[in-house]
């Protein structure tokens, strides 16, 4: 009804931001990083049964440079810590991170000298997921916690108006840019 | 089988063997520490004996004034189808025995590992460096005065 006026001359009017984030939040590429149990899970979301597919992030990527998001799923030694970083440094922006279940997040039932207590102690994270593993079905609640996250981020509407955009700091490069 | 390896052990070199005790059927016999290659290569070597197999070295806090650590082979005779264990005792200053590399190759890993995790040094070991610690690692986290959740700023993180 509404719509069909609003679509009558083959067009719609929205924010570009939006247009942008709507593309970005539909297909997040995860970057598997599995390092214990919690990664059976992942990949059962990824299987037929829960299929990540529906939210447009079927597509794990072995390589951090086609990645969109680190879903990392599993204990981090601190030995791993390097090697995670790494792999987090080597992601194009945007990116986001998930840390999937009590490991992760907080170290979990290890609480040893050799496991690091929580992965937000170095890198940043934007959605933590509970539980030990937590069930696919949490997985895909944290996935659709970050599309609604992506979508309210600015993107290149204000880039195209002059302003400046505003990134979060994440990596050791200078991450504030403007347009002039 | 047990008292035909002890006879045997003390007829070789009876001032090495310190202390034996037998448990639920398992032989344990203390070595001098200065001892042990001689005995290992003894116990491998003999024809009727023929330990070749070391199925397990590992290292051992007793945290006690003397003879604080202690290192214990586990040996398996694949002819007699027999176990048994030695151990040597190691004083805190001077926490160095000598490698048993050259008898069982196998045992490479596993000195490096009681390296690791007690700080106990392998004379003549081919490749002694940590084997799960950073090697830039300055503690030994199963001593018994290591902390629990281990010495804070001991290894660090990648920068946020």
């Amino acid at each position: 009804m509404g719509l069909g006026s609003l679509m009558a001359d083959g067009f719609l009017t929205t924010r570009l931001d939006d247009v942008v984030n709507w593309a970005r939040k539909n297909s997040l590429w995860p970057m598997p990083m599995g390092i214990s149990c919690c990664a059976i899970e992942m990949m059962a979301t990824a299987s037929p049964r829960f299929d990540i597919s529906r939210f447009g992030s079927e597509v794990m990527r072995f390589t951090p440079r086609q990645c969109d998001v680190m879903i990392v799923a599993g204990t981090v030694t601190y030995k791993m810590a390097r090697v995670v970083r790494k792999i987090y440094d080597q992601m194009p922006d945007p990116k986001w991170v998930i840390s999937m279940g009590a490991c992760a997040s907080s170290g979990g039932m290890f609480r040893s000298y050799s496991v690091v207590q929580g992965i937000d102690q170095f890198m940043p994270v934007d959605v933590y997921v509970a539980g030990c593993p937590p069930r696919p079905e949490n997985l895909l609640r944290a996935l659709m916690e970050l599309q609604s996250q992506v979508a309210k981020q600015q993107t290149i509407g204000n880039l195209l108006r002059g302003e400046k955009i505003l990134i979060p700091e994440t990596g050791p490069a200078e991450r504030v840019s403007s347009a002039t | 089988m047990k008292d035909r390896l002890l006879q045997k052990l003390r007829t070789f070199s009876p001032d090495s063997i310190l202390e034996t005790n037998e448990f639920r059927g398992d032989l344990t016999v203390i070595v001098r520490k200065e001892d042990i290659v001689m005995i290992a290569t003894f116990l491998r070597d003999d024809d009727d004996l023929s330990f070749d197999l070391i199925v397990d070295l590992c290292g051992v806090d007793m945290y006690r004034p003397e003879g604080r650590f202690e290192v214990v082979y586990h040996l398996y005779s694949l002819k007699n189808k027999s176990y048994v264990r030695l151990k040597v005792r190691v004083e805190e200053d001077h926490p160095v025995v000598d490698t048993v590399c050259s008898v069982w190759p196998g045992a490479n890993w596993h000195e490096r590992e009681t390296f690791d995790m007690f700080g106990i040094s392998f004379r003549g070991h081919p490749d002694l460096r940590r084997m799960y610690m950073p090697e830039e690692y300055e503690h030994f986290p199963l001593r018994k005065d290591f902390p629990l959740m281990g010495v804070p700023d001991s290894i660090p993180l990648p920068r946020k």
